[in-house]
C-alpha cells in the first residue's frame, strides 16, 4: 500500500504532468503538419495580427454580444476558467510540495481565499451540470459525455476541499485527489478538454478569415 | 427520453431526393460519406468536432432557431449533432431516413450565413459543417430538385438560369435600347478588349429583371466609365454549385467567370447587386481555382456606388424622402464588410434613415441566401414559418422603403413582407441611386 501511495504522490505526478504537456504538444505538431499535407491554403489565410485581433476581443469580459446574451452562463464560464489554472497554482500546499521536491517556490494564496474559491469551482461545476439539464439547447446538445467530462474535473476540487478540511477519511481522500487530479491531467489531451489549444486554434483561424479576408468583426 | 430526443421523421416531399435515396444502398452511403468525411476534410474539422464544448452559445445566432420559439433543434450545433456527429458516431451507416432528414437540415435548416461562428467562443465554422453534409448529398445523387436543376443549367450554359447566347446579347441590346430613352449615345459595349470595367450580373437578371441592366447602363454612361458586358459565357456570377456541395462544376463556373474576364483584358471585375454571387467570386471560386484571392480584382455595386459617389462622378439631384432602412446581406456584411460604406451611400442618398436592430455583421439573415430559396416553391411555407424572426426584426424598424443591396436577400424579404403583410417595398442601393441621381454625363473639372 506505502508503494502504491509513493508511486502516486511520486513519479505518478510528473507522468502525469508530462503526459499532459507533451499531449498537448504533440497534438498541436500533429494539427499543424495536417494542416501543412492537407489543407495548407488555410495557412495562407491566417495572419498574426487578426488571429490576435479575434482571441483578444473573445478574452474581454462581455465584449462579444454572444456572450452579453446569455450573460450568467458567459460570466460563471469567465470566471471558472480562470479559477481552474489559478487555484492549483497558487494553492499553499501544492506550492510546498513543489518546494520539497524542486525546490521552487512562488507566492500562494491565502488558505481562506483558496478555500472559498474552490467552493466557486464547485459550485460552477454543478451550475454546468443543473444548465445541461434545464437548458432545452443545451440539453438537446448534451449527452452522458459531457456530465463526465464536468464529473471529471469536479472530483479533484471536491476532495481537495474535503481533505483540506479534514472531515472524514482525510488519508483516503488525498489518495482520491491525488488520483483524480492526476486523471484529468492525462485525460486532456485525448478529450474535448483539448479545446485548451485547439480553441485558440479555431478563433484564430475565424478571426482570420473573418478580419483578413472578409474585413469584417467576428464578435 | 423527452421530446426533444424524438426523431423527427421527414416527410417524403421532393422528389429528387426520392428518387436519389431509392437508388442508394448502404455500402453507396457509408462509402460517400467516409471518403467525403475523411479524405475531403482535414485537421480543421477534426478541430471543429473535438473542440465544440456544446455550450449552446451559439443557438441564439440562428434565425431559424429564434423563430421557432427556441426550439433546440434549430440551434446550430444540433445541426451538426443531427447531420455531422451521428454520420461520424455510425461511421458513415446511416439510414435513409436519416439522409432525407440530413438533407433538409442542410438545405433548407441552415442559410450558411455564418452568424454562428461569431456567436461560438471557439469561432467553429458551422456554415463549413453544414456545407459538407451538401457535399455528402451532393456525392450521394440527393440534392433537392430545384436548385440541383440551377446546378444543371449551370453545367450546361454556364449560368443559372437556362439563358441562350442570343436571348442573352438580345437582352442587352433591348435594355440599351430602352437606356436610350436616357441618353441618346448610351451603349451596352458587349467584347470591348481592354476595357476598365467588366460588368458582371446574375442570370435572373436577364431572365425576368433586365430594368436592372438598364439602370447599371445610364449610372455607367453617366458616370463616364470605359465599361463592357462580356457576350459568350462567363458573364453570369453566380455560382448554385457552390451551395449544394458540386465542387467541380463550382470551379468550372469561377474559372469560366475568370476566363472571360482575362480574355477581355479589363481590369477589375464590377458586379451588381448579388451576395451569393459575391462569394462565390471573391471568397470562394478563387480557391477552388488555387487563388488565394480572386486573380481580378471584384468589386461589388456598393463598393463601387461609393466609388462614384465619393469621386463626384453621380451627383444627387434630390434626396430620396421616404424612411428607409438597411437590410446588410450576410455575404456582403459578414462576408466582405462593406456595410459602412452601404450606410455612407443611403446618408448620401437618402433623407430618413432608420437602423435596424441587430445590424451590420450581427445582422439576421433573410432566410433565403445559402441556396434555402433556391431550393423552390415546396418549402416557400416552411420558409415563412422560419423567417418569423427576420419579420419581427424588419416591422420593428417602421420603414416604408427597405434596402437591400442582395437579389437573394431581395425575394426572400419581398416573401416575408408579403407573407407578414408588413407594407413595405424592397429596393436595390442601385434603384436608389438610379431615382436620385442627376441624369447628366461626368465630365472631368465640370
Amino acid at each position: 500500500m506505502n508503494a502504491f501511495i509513493g508511486f502516486i504522490m511520486g513519479p505518478m505526478v510528473w507522468i502525469s504532468a508530462m503526459i499532459f504537456i507533451f499531449g498537448l504538444l504533440i497534438k498541436f505538431i500533429f494539427i499543424i503538419k495536417e494542416v501543412r499535407e492537407k489543407e495548407q491554403y488555410l495557412l495562407s489565410y491566417m495572419t498574426v495580427r487578426h488571429s490576435l485581433r479575434s482571441i483578444c476581443a473573445w478574452l474581454i469580459p462581455f465584449y462579444p454580444r454572444s456572450t452579453r446574451l446569455r450573460p450568467v452562463y458567459y460570466g460563471v464560464s469567465y470566471l471558472f476558467h480562470i479559477l481552474l489554472f489559478v487555484l492549483p497554482v497558487f494553492l499553499f500546499s501544492h506550492i510546498v510540495l513543489m518546494d520539497q521536491s524542486l525546490n521552487l517556490s512562488w507566492p500562494a494564496l491565502h488558505d481562506g481565499a483558496a478555500d472559498i474559491l474552490t467552493l466557486a469551482v464547485i459550485l460552477a461545476l454543478v451550475f454546468f451540470s443543473l444548465r445541461r439539464r434545464l437548458e432545452p439547447d443545451v440539453r438537446f446538445l448534451t449527452s452522458v459525455k459531457d456530465h463526465l467530462l464536468i464529473l471529471m474535473v469536479l472530483l479533484p476540487f471536491v476532495t481537495g476541499f474535503l481533505a483540506y478540511h479534514q472531515v472524514f477519511l482525510y488519508e483516503w481522500m488525498v489518495i482520491a485527489h491525488v488520483l483524480s487530479g492526476e486523471f484529468l491531467l492525462i485525460i486532456i489531451p485525448f478529450s474535448r478538454f483539448s479545446h485548451m489549444i485547439t480553441a485558440p486554434l479555431t478563433r484564430a483561424y475565424t478571426g482570420s478569415e473573418f478580419g483578413h479576408v472578409r474585413h469584417a468583426k467576428d464578435w | 427520453m423527452n421530446e426533444n430526443d424524438a426523431e423527427i421523421i421527414e416527410e417524403a416531399t421532393d422528389e429528387a431526393v426520392e428518387k436519389g435515396l431509392e437508388r442508394l444502398t448502404s455500402e453507396r452511403i457509408s462509402e460517400v460519406i467516409n471518403q467525403v468525411l475523411h479524405k475531403e476534410t482535414g485537421a480543421r474539422f477534426k478541430a471543429y468536432v473535438d473542440t465544440c464544448m456544446r455550450c449552446g452559445l451559439c443557438s441564439d445566432a440562428c434565425s431559424y432557431f429564434l423563430s421557432n420559439d427556441r426550439d433546440p433543434r434549430f440551434s446550430p450545433a444540433a445541426k451538426v449533432k443531427q447531420t455531422i456527429w451521428e454520420m461520424l458516431d455510425k461511421k458513415g451507416k446511416v439510414s435513409k431516413d436519416f439522409l432525407r432528414r440530413a438533407v433538409h437540415i442542410a438545405h433548407l435548416e441552415c442559410n450558411v450565413c455564418r452568424r454562428c461562428s461569431m456567436y461560438c467562443p471557439f469561432g467553429i465554422d458551422m456554415a463549413y459543417m453544414m456545407l459538407l453534409v451538401r457535399r455528402i448529398c451532393h456525392k450521394l445523387e440527393i440534392t433537392p430538385q430545384y436548385i440541383q436543376d440551377t446546378v444543371n443549367s449551370h453545367s450546361v450554359t454556364m449560368n443559372q438560369m437556362w439563358v441562350k447566347e442570343d436571348e442573352w446579347i438580345d437582352t442587352l441590346q433591348w435594355q440599351e435600347e430602352d437606356g436610350r430613352e436616357e441618353f441618346e449615345d448610351l451603349r451596352i459595349p458587349l467584347d470591348k478588349q481592354g476595357a476598365d470595367i467588366m460588368y458582371s450580373v446574375i442570370a435572373p437578371e436577364p431572365k425576368f429583371q433586365a430594368g436592372l441592366i438598364y439602370q447599371a447602363a445610364v449610372i455607367m454612361h453617366a458616370a463616364g466609365m470605359n465599361w463592357t458586358m462580356p457576350s459568350r459565357p462567363g458573364w453570369d456570377n453566380s455560382n448554385m454549385a457552390m451551395f449544394t456541395g458540386d465542387n467541380e462544376i463550382s470551379g468550372r463556373i469561377a474559372r469560366t467567370f475568370f476566363e472571360t474576364a482575362a480574355k477581355l483584358n479589363v481590369k477589375r471585375i464590377v458586379m451588381g447587386e448579388c451576395g451569393h454571387a459575391f462569394r462565390s467570386t471573391y471568397d470562394v471560386g478563387n480557391r477552388q481555382l488555387a487563388w488565394t484571392m480572386a486573380p481580378i480584382e471584384v468589386v461589388h455595386a456598393i463598393e463601387f456606388y461609393h466609388e462614384l459617389l465619393t469621386a463626384g462622378r453621380i451627383t444627387i439631384k434630390e434626396k430620396f424622402s421616404k424612411k428607409v432602412t438597411l437590410h446588410d446581406p450576410c455575404n456582403v456584411s459578414r462576408g466582405r464588410g462593406l456595410h459602412d460604406m452601404a450606410r455612407k451611400i443611403v446618408a448620401m442618398t437618402c433623407s430618413d434613415f432608420v437602423e435596424m436592430t441587430p445590424n451590420r455583421e450581427h445582422n439576421l439573415c433573410c432566410g433565403a441566401g445559402g441556396g434555402v430559396i433556391n431550393c423552390g416553391p415546396p418549402y416557400k411555407k416552411e420558409r415563412m414559418r422560419n423567417n418569423r424572426a427576420k419579420a419581427e426584426q424588419l416591422a420593428a424598424t417602421g420603414a416604408e422603403v427597405l434596402i437591400a443591396p442582395c437579389h437573394n436577400c431581395h425575394s426572400g424579404l419581398e416573401d416575408i413582407i408579403h407573407h407578414y403583410n408588413l407594407n413595405m417595398e424592397v429596393k436595390f442601393l442601385g434603384d436608389v441611386l438610379f431615382e436620385t441621381m442627376e441624369k447628366k454625363i461626368y465630365r472631368p473639372g465640370e
